[in-house]
């Protein structure tokens, strides 16, 4: 093990080279570029053996990485925003099809209006396609993300691809002091990639193929499970990943002080680094409050969600993301886990940080405050949720 | 190549082609001469749609439906894919048809040809969307009646010439490309099987008639593919080494083209003033050819 | 033994159990014959027959082997075979049916 000052990307870069991926596919796109330059550059010092290709657009990045994966390499590529829109159509054939690349995204708001800076649009646009979708809180757990996420893509339960993703810039370009493990940690941790899911030369097969009305479903209700399975893989993967690197994980969520509060925060991303630091200043001032990380979005966490927050009076849900002329997605998938669970507790969304607007101390503390009497009721224009940062 | 050189395996079959399509035999022949480690990827288009439908699996060989615009990526990443754990002796050859190469694919096609990846690339035209119904492509021909260039009073079928794909293949400095047609199956058989043993980015174009979409018989596929090359319109060539060149040269004076187009329903509304205006263009590319090609 | 895809013998219902996990399945695997498109099948006249063989390199479905068997199963009757025939060995007979 080794100490490195890196920032998010770079240590997602060197999560990635530990798990030895023999395809890369790479695309620049702001903020993601720094992956793959430092990819290209591991190659370079063969410090990394890897088919590096150039691709010439998003769409081409993922639709190679499932070429070779659907030969049985471990591939990876990395975009972001406008990127991922535009590869699109190929999140939903590399999901379908069970080959399980590995793609970290840099958060990065949606054109238009043109912004380079983060918030959680484009991910959040494309959370049904199929994909498993992870957010790190901060450079250490990106490092670590790239390792488990091959461990459990290519876990023959679950077969299916993962979606890393980073805030862009508050993470992607924030340096922190990272462990990076040693490469026979990791490859004890990470076996090789092995599948049926194939073309080889010994049994040949036939892939990605159409399956009519009569046979359609059965693909569909397969893919849902092994995304459900996902979870308890996810919880088992962790569970070695503790052992071998002396770092643990806590799930599909990771909850502050919840078990006792009357107002628990809900959020994602790096932002929840800061929502913990005002959580802890508001408890030390005699608030029962609480907060909980969402660390997966796919497969959703919707018992630990509701076994969180079920006692508290009140749920706050922030987040980067907006369903124009309704509310944010994250509200709506948490509101369904409640509903279903009959769990009795009043939601309120708060949606901003778009474009990069920075989400201050103040605007967390206020949500903490404001959240018990909002909760319930329209905001006073009538809107279901507050947008933070768009005050009159 | 001829007939009996080649294998008595069959790779594509039991197949829903239409009857007498052309693109289903561009396909099975390439796979003789390819032989059972080839790697195919299709593109959505007819092969894929009639050759994929599980339980129907018609492929004896590696294959796999890649996005409509990512045939030549997919391609890459398998080559790659297969090179990074080792292996050597085997083909990635893609299949698209006339719309997945020149119009939607067109973009990963340049990019794997810029690469120089080690794939071959067959562009199977029938010279219209015929999988959704016969519309305009880029290859559709000048006057060519589809169903969104109705050949009528204001619109007169396809107004504009096909896309010069092979030229465009070879402007990027390919590796080797080549024009061939269903109807002369013994060039493209030896352009088939010089690509395989050419390492870079081949690019082969193969005229293959739809019954369906040019409204003809299903047993004239043969001789329209033959026609075309005849009559001039279609040069079979090839492009190596910076060098373009002739592979089976049509006899001149050409075929009529008149001929041509009167077996096809998707060109009975030309007039003796189109035809006559495709011919001088026809006259005219074959001026370039013999002073670029043959340098006369 | 040449490769082809060939017909398999498999029951029409499917359970759960019985699908791949993902898109994929053994190259080459048949559960349906082509034989209903046809109206007219190839017979050849094995006596004007000169065996050059282009009747099996031109048909788009490989029905006719290189020993000129012709496989009904999966023959659409096109006709390209006996257009192509430079002896006229092939006709085309209506199925009577």
């Amino acid at each position: 093990m080794s100490r490195e000052f890196l920032s998010g990307n770079e240590a997602f870069a060197f999560g990635v080279r530990l798990a030895r991926p023999q395809v890369i596919s790479a695309y620049p796109i702001t903020p993601q570029t720094i992956v793959v330059e430092r990819l290209a550059e591991m190659v370079e010092d063969g410090s990394l053996t890897a088919e590096f290709v150039h691709v010439e657009s998003e769409h081409s990045a993922l639709s190679c990485a499932m070429g070779a994966s659907a030969v049985g390499a471990r591939t990876f590529t990395a975009t972001s925003s406008q990127g991922l829109l535009y590869m699109a159509e190929c999140l939903n054939y590399v999901s379908g099809g069970r080959h399980p690349v590995v793609m970290m995204n840099a958060n990065r708001s949606i054109a238009l209006p043109w912004n380079i800076y983060g918030d959680q649009r484009d991910s959040l646009a494309l959370l049904e396609s199929g994909w498993i979708q992870a957010y790190a809180q901060d450079a250490q757990e990106a490092l670590d993300m790239a390792l488990l996420a091959y461990r459990v893509a290519e876990d023959p339960r679950v077969s299916t691809p993962f979606m890393a993703n980073l805030d862009g810039f508050h993470l992607t370009h924030t340096y922190e002091v990272v462990e990076v493990p040693e490469q026979a940690e990791a490859d004890a941790f990470l076996p090789r990639f092995e599948t049926e899911n194939k073309m080889s030369e010994s049994v040949p097969k036939n892939l990605a193929f159409t399956a009519g009305p009569d046979h359609n479903t059965a693909f569909l209700y397969k893919q849902h499970e092994a995304m459900r399975r996902a979870a308890d893989v996810i919880a088992e993967s962790e569970g070695e990943f503790a052992e071998i690197f002396g770092r643990g994980y806590t799930g599909l969520v990771e909850t502050l002080h919840t078990e006792d509060a009357d107002t628990i925060l809900v959020t994602l991303g790096s932002a929840a680094a800061l929502a913990g630091e005002v959580c802890g200043k508001l408890r030390a001032a005699g608030e029962k409050t609480g907060l909980l990380r969402i660390r997966y979005m796919r497969p959703f966490p919707a018992a630990e969600i509701v076994r969180a927050v079920a006692g508290a009076k009140v749920v706050a849900v922030l987040e980067k993301d907006i369903s124009f002329g309704f509310e944010g997605v994250v509200f709506t998938n948490i509101n369904s886990a409640l509903k279903q669970a009959g769990a009795d507790v009043r939601t309120v969304n708060y949606v901003g940080g778009f474009g990069g607007r920075f989400i201050s101390e103040s605007d967390i503390a206020r949500i903490y405050r404001e959240a018990y009497r909002e909760a319930g009721a329209a905001a006073k224009d009538g809107q279901r949720v507050r947008f933070i940062g768009a005050t009159a | 190549m001829n007939a009996r050189e080649l294998t008595k395996d069959e790779y594509f079959f039991g197949h829903k082609a239409c009857a007498g399509c052309g693109g289903a035999l561009a396909v099975r022949i390439a796979m003789k001469v390819l032989g059972k480690n080839a790697y195919a990827a299709l593109p959505a288009g007819c092969m894929s749609a009639v050759g994929f439908n599980f339980p129907q699996l018609c492929f004896a060989n590696n294959a796999i439906i890649s996005t409509f615009a990512g045939t030549a990526s997919m391609l890459t990443g398998i080559e790659a894919g297969l090179r990074a754990q080792g292996a050597t002796d085997f083909t990635a050859v893609g299949f698209a048809g006339d719309g997945g190469t020149a119009d939607i694919g067109i973009q990963a096609l340049s990019g794997a040809i810029d690469r120089g990846d080690d794939i071959l690339y067959i562009c199977y035209d029938n010279e219209a969307y015929m999988n959704t119904g016969v519309q305009k492509s880029g290859l559709s021909p000048f006057g060519a009646k589809t169903t969104t260039t109705p050949a009528g009073e204001r619109i007169r079928g396809n107004i504009r010439p096909k896309k010069r794909m092979f030229e465009i293949a070879a402007a990027h400095g390919i590796a080797y490309a080549a024009t061939a047609s269903v109807g002369y199956l013994n060039d493209y058989m030896d352009k088939i099987a010089k690509a395989k043993t050419i390492r870079g980015t081949k690019y082969i174009h193969v005229i293959a008639p739809c019954p369906v979409g040019w409204g003809t018989r299903t047993d004239e596929t043969i001789e329209l593919a033959r026609d075309i090359a005849d009559t001039g319109l279609w040069p079979l060539a090839e492009y190596e080494n910076g060098v373009f060149r002739l592979t089976k040269r049509a006899r001149e004076p050409f075929a009529d083209p008149q001929n041509y187009f009167k077996k096809q329903s998707r060109f009975r509304h030309l007039t003796a003033g189109d035809i006559a205006a495709i011919t001088a263009d026809r006259d005219l590319n074959w001026e370039k050819i013999k002073k670029e090609y043959e340098g006369s | 033994m040449i490769i082809k895809p060939t017909l398999r013998d498999r029951p029409g219902a499917w359970a759960l159990s019985d699908y791949p996990e993902g898109t994929y399945w053994e190259a080459g695997y048949l559960t349906q014959k082509n034989a209903g498109w046809r109206s007219e099948r190839p017979v050849i006249d094995k006596e004007k027959c000169t065996g050059c063989l282009q009747c099996y390199l031109y048909c788009p479905d490989g029905t006719i082997d290189s020993d000129l068997n012709i496989d009904c199963d999966f023959c659409k009757g096109c006709g390209i075979c006996a257009k192509i025939c430079r002896v006229s060995a092939i006709r085309m007979e209506g199925e009577t049916r």
